[in-house]
């Protein structure tokens, strides 16, 4: 067997890995899109707050410390404890929650009704607003994650790939274990959008906020409610992104990457969002390791977008979205 | 009192269509433009020309070029950042490869290069709408940054990968480069500025304006009476980003001087030109301005205020910074999408009838 | 049976000319559904027309063909004698039809002004460059269609709200404006989509009022869908009956009155 195909096949398993957690990205926002009309830009931003908190909260350190300090000339920083992850996920996942109520509350209460582009644009305006939160909060230096996931090499599969090719594969421990997290998250999350009562009508409220109001669904509730889902997505994508790449900016940026998922996808599907996942994930990686040399490299920062854009050229609906009918 | 209309009839559907049909607008128009060329450049230094007057009259030309775009003809993009870049690389490789010839011109040309650009990038308009755009359009921001980083031609292969901005001048004034007086970079800047205002003025006040605003407002409608979607839309990309790209080789060659394209023209650029049309007004030329100055003069005013008063540190003004632009977006949409403009038509609609109630 | 091409002259003294929109065996389908089957009639020149129909007879997909939105997949359309290919609607705006639509299409962004100007947007040709400089070729231009579509808001009388944002009207004077916006292209042949849809009656006789006169003054011919009976009788010269995606009636509003087809199709006689 060819070396480059050898390579070829690490490639991309690492790429299908990485797929499934863009999938989970992407899930989290086509749930919103789905309930609200809403794509949440501020989703990745969301991720790394959660993230955030859930460091904060593990070890202990004091919110707002820094403006305290340069207000009140104290000298605060931790309160001195250190929690267990476990207790420190149940907590963030509480803060998420709220975040996801004042969410509601206090902005997309009042934005009934307006156009995709206006939510859009809000929530663009609500991912500045909490990076400037986060960071007042527990300040913008880079943290290290640990909940206590294995991480390194997968030995296992080093050695059994180096007994049939010759070469170890590299598979990260972690990705394995974000990937089944992943999987069983996007089952789940399939499973009640489409089949409890709930997601029928965070579905109905989705299509027409208006419309939805009249049948007496509670949308208020229904907004929470998916605010808080996708919270939850964002704490877990933030886990996994932060304990491989510790706590920081960059995190923030995965929004940035589910758009070109969701474009190809459909912003409507759920299988669309998996499928595009992993096609993009997948491709991105293969692209990079066949063409990327030739050019330059890095290309894993337009890939997607140009894959996306190319797509939405000749199928404006994405794989599997709804077709836009336009009437007069 | 002062401020009114009555008795001032217009004879002309000329005079109608003018730009301040109320005389006292007009002639607090002619002081502005007053101040501006005749009085600014004399008492200008460096300190007021970096903080506030260049990044103002530069970023109020890309937010007309934006606000053409998106508020004028309802295509939402979020690649300004990397149409800024164009402007800024076609500049410096005109600059460096015709020596002799005028800034000036360069500028111009730069900006029909991006509009080039822009209307390539602008072809998925056709197709997709809206929100969707809007996506598509970060494919252009994302590969024209990496394009120009990746792409040693374009940095003529200077090892740092950065572009540093040669010295030129206009009637012997240096305008660009090390030797630049405060007061040479704001005129420039200042005489584009004002070229730039009246061309969209012009535009957004006639047939031009009038098919932008058809497709925006009801793009089937408008194909039905008559307007051709293709060349409305196009156009739009084009005259829009003409405007972004002298911006963006004003904002390398005369305000910067170098630039590294991640940092400078990333997609927080893009944000940011459309964070000051959203707070300024969409669809207006003033609110261009007025969102301009806005996003220029908080984080100034914050420094000032938070470090320089109250000593804080300059980091946590950074993160107020963010808590507050992204605060006022959300309040600008929720309470006046129309933004600043608006305020301000009300703020004279109530200054009509001022002191009467009624 | 009348020739084609020769003209006649009506009870009260309006001329009408010879065919000028000819619709041939129209058959327009979405996906399985035939909406139109095999239709064919004609309009002539200075008259007004009716297609009327019970709901859903495929009374607006007509006129969504005649416009050029939908193209049929059977049939041709022959508009001033010359056979039309399949083009953009924005296409056949130049070739002189103009419309008003059900559900009013109003630009919302503009003012009553502007969105009658965007009337002459076809007939508007000084480019770009003209226009950035602004003095010169684009004033003149402006100015000269600014008189034009003067003179169409005072026949519709809404000079009073020329400069109102368009979104703050009520229904029955957006029905004006739009109705104005489509005169102002000064338009061969002028299609009225439900003209009177949620008017009362003073608006109603006010619309009625505004269609005879620009057909009487301007001598525009005009082909309207309307529901109103009373108004149909009054305003038509002839009259097409649709049920179903067929046509089961074709003439005068008298002929059509008593034609049974016609009378089975409206009290809900079933058909096999």
């Amino acid at each position: 067997m060819s070396d480059t195909l050898i390579f070829g096949m690490e490639v991309f398993l690492n790429g299908l890995m990485a797929g499934v957690l863009y999938a989970l990205v992407a899930l989290g926002f086509v749930l919103i899109y789905k309930a609200s009309g809403i794509f949440n830009y501020a989703q990745g931003v969301m991720a790394l707050f959660a993230a955030m908190t859930l460091v904060g909260i593990m070890d202990g350190q004091v919110p707002f410390s820094h403006l305290i300090n340069a207000v009140f000339g104290t000298e605060v920083h931790h309160f001195g404890w250190h929690l267990p992850a476990l207790v420190g996920i149940v907590l963030s996942m509480g803060v998420m929650i709220g975040l996801a109520w004042l969410v509601q509350q206090i902005i997309f209460r009042h934005l009934v009704g307006q156009e995709p582009i206006i939510l859009f644009m809000a929530t663009i305006g609500l991912a500045y607003f909490m990076e400037g939160l986060g960071d007042l909060m527990w300040g913008a230096d880079i943290k290290k994650l640990d909940v206590g996931l294995p991480q390194g090499i997968n030995l296992w599969i080093d050695e059994l790939t180096f007994n049939l090719f010759d070469y170890g594969f590299f598979i990260d421990n972690l990705d394995i274990v974000a990937t089944v997290i992943a999987a069983i998250l996007v089952l789940a999350l399939v499973a009640f959008s489409q089949y409890t009562k709930q997601g029928r009508a965070m579905r109905a409220v989705a299509d027409d906020h208006q419309a939805a109001l009249s049948v007496g669904i509670n949308l208020s509730f229904i907004w929470v409610m998916v605010w808080s889902v996708a919270g939850f997505v964002a704490l877990v994508a933030g886990i996994m992104w932060g304990t491989k790449s510790g706590v920081q900016f960059s995190l923030s940026l995965i929004a940035l990457k589910a758009l070109p998922v969701l474009m190809l996808g459909g912003f409507t599907s759920i299988p669309g969002a998996i499928a595009g996942g992993l096609i993009i994930g997948v491709g991105e990686k293969l692209f990079e390791f066949l063409v990327g040399p030739m050019i330059g490299g890095a290309t894993e920062n337009w890939f997607a977008y140009v894959l996306a854009l190319l797509f939405l050229v000749f199928r404006p609906q994405g794989l599997f979205g709804e077709k836009i009918i336009e009437r007069v | 009192m002062f401020y009114r209309e009555a008795g001032d009839f217009k004879t002309s559907y000329q005079d109608d269509n003018q730009t301040f049909p109320i005389k006292f607008d007009r002639y607090r128009y002619y002081a502005v433009l007053f101040i501006a060329f005749a009085v600014i450049p004399f008492i200008i230094n460096d300190y007021w020309a970096n903080a506030i007057f260049l990044p103002f009259l530069i970023y109020a030309i890309a937010a007309i070029g934006l606000n053409i775009l998106v508020g004028y003809c309802g295509q939402v993009s979020l690649g300004t950042g990397g149409f800024m870049a164009v402007g800024a690389y076609a500049v410096y490789k005109l600059m460096t490869s015709f020596p002799e010839v005028s800034i000036l011109i360069h500028v111009v040309l730069a900006g029909g290069i991006t509009a080039i650009v822009g209307v390539l990038f602008g072809l998925p308009s056709l197709r997709i709408k809206g929100f969707y755009l809007a996506v598509a359009t970060l494919a252009a921001q994302f590969f024209l940054v990496w394009l120009f980083n990746r792409v040693p031609w374009f940095y003529n292969y200077s090892a740092s990968g950065q572009i540093s901005s040669p010295e030129r001048t206009v009637l012997g004034v240096p305008v660009t480069g090390a030797n630049t007086d405060a007061w040479a970079s704001y005129m420039v800047c200042l005489v584009f500025v004002t070229i730039s205002a009246i061309i969209a003025r012009n535009l957004t006040r006639g047939s031009m304006g009038r098919k932008w605003m058809a497709i925006r407002d009801m793009d089937i409608a408008a194909e039905i009476i008559g307007v051709n979607p293709l060349t409305a839309k196009l156009s739009a990309f084009a005259v829009s980003s003409f405007f972004i790209g002298v911006a963006g080789a004003l904002f390398f060659a005369v305000y910067l001087g170098a630039v590294e394209v991640g940092e400078v023209f990333g997609i927080n650029k893009s944000f940011l030109v459309l964070f000051m049309i959203i707070i300024g007004g969409l669809g207006s030329i003033f609110g261009s301005f007025a969102g301009a100055a806005f996003l220029v003069l908080l984080p100034v005013f914050l420094k000032n205020v938070l470090v320089g008063t109250l000593g804080w540190p300059t980091d946590l003004a950074a993160h107020l910074e963010f808590m507050i632009v992204g605060g006022l977006i959300i309040v600008f949409l929720i309470v006046e999408p129309h933004g600043l403009a608006q305020l301000w038509r009300v703020a004279k609609e109530k200054l009509r009838l001022w002191p009467f109630p009624y | 049976m009348l020739d084609e091409t020769q003209g006649y002259v009506t009870a009260d003294g309006r001329k009408i000319g010879g065919v000028v929109m000819d619709m041939r065996k129209i058959t327009l389908r979405f996906g399985g559904v035939e909406a139109i089957k095999n239709i064919s009639f004609d309009i002539r020149e200075g008259e007004v027309r009716a297609i009327i129909g019970p709901n859903g007879a495929g009374k607006s997909s007509m006129l969504n063909v005649i416009s050029g939105f939908y193209v049929p997949q059977e049939g041709e359309v022959w508009f001033r004698g010359e056979r039309r290919a399949p083009m953009k609607p924005f296409e056949v705006a130049r070739q002189g039809i103009a419309r008003t639509f059900q559900n009013i299409a109003l630009f919302e962004g503009m003012s009553v002004l502007d969105n009658v100007m965007t009337g002459r947007l076809t007939q508007m040709k000084t480019g770009l460059f003209s226009q950035a400089i602004w003095r010169g070729a684009a004033e003149r231009e402006e100015v000269e269609n600014r008189e034009i579509c003067e003179r169409v808001i005072d026949f519709l009388e809404i000079q009073h709200i020329r400069k109102t944002p368009v979104s703050r009207l009520p229904y029955g004077l957006k029905k004006r404006v739009e109705l104005a916006r489509a005169l102002a292209s000064e338009p061969k042949l002028l299609l009225l989509d439900e003209p009177m849809a949620g008017m009362n009656v003073e608006e109603k006789e006010d619309m009625s009022r505004f269609i005879l006169s620009v057909n009487d003054e301007f001598g525009t011919t005009i082909a309207l869908i309307e529901h109103d009976m009373g108004v149909v009788m009054d305003l038509s010269d002839r009259v097409v009956v649709m049920d179903y995606g067929k046509k089961i009636g074709d003439g005068t509003p008298d002929e059509v009155r008593n034609n049974q087809d016609v009378i089975d199709a409206y009290l809900g006689v079933s058909h096999d």
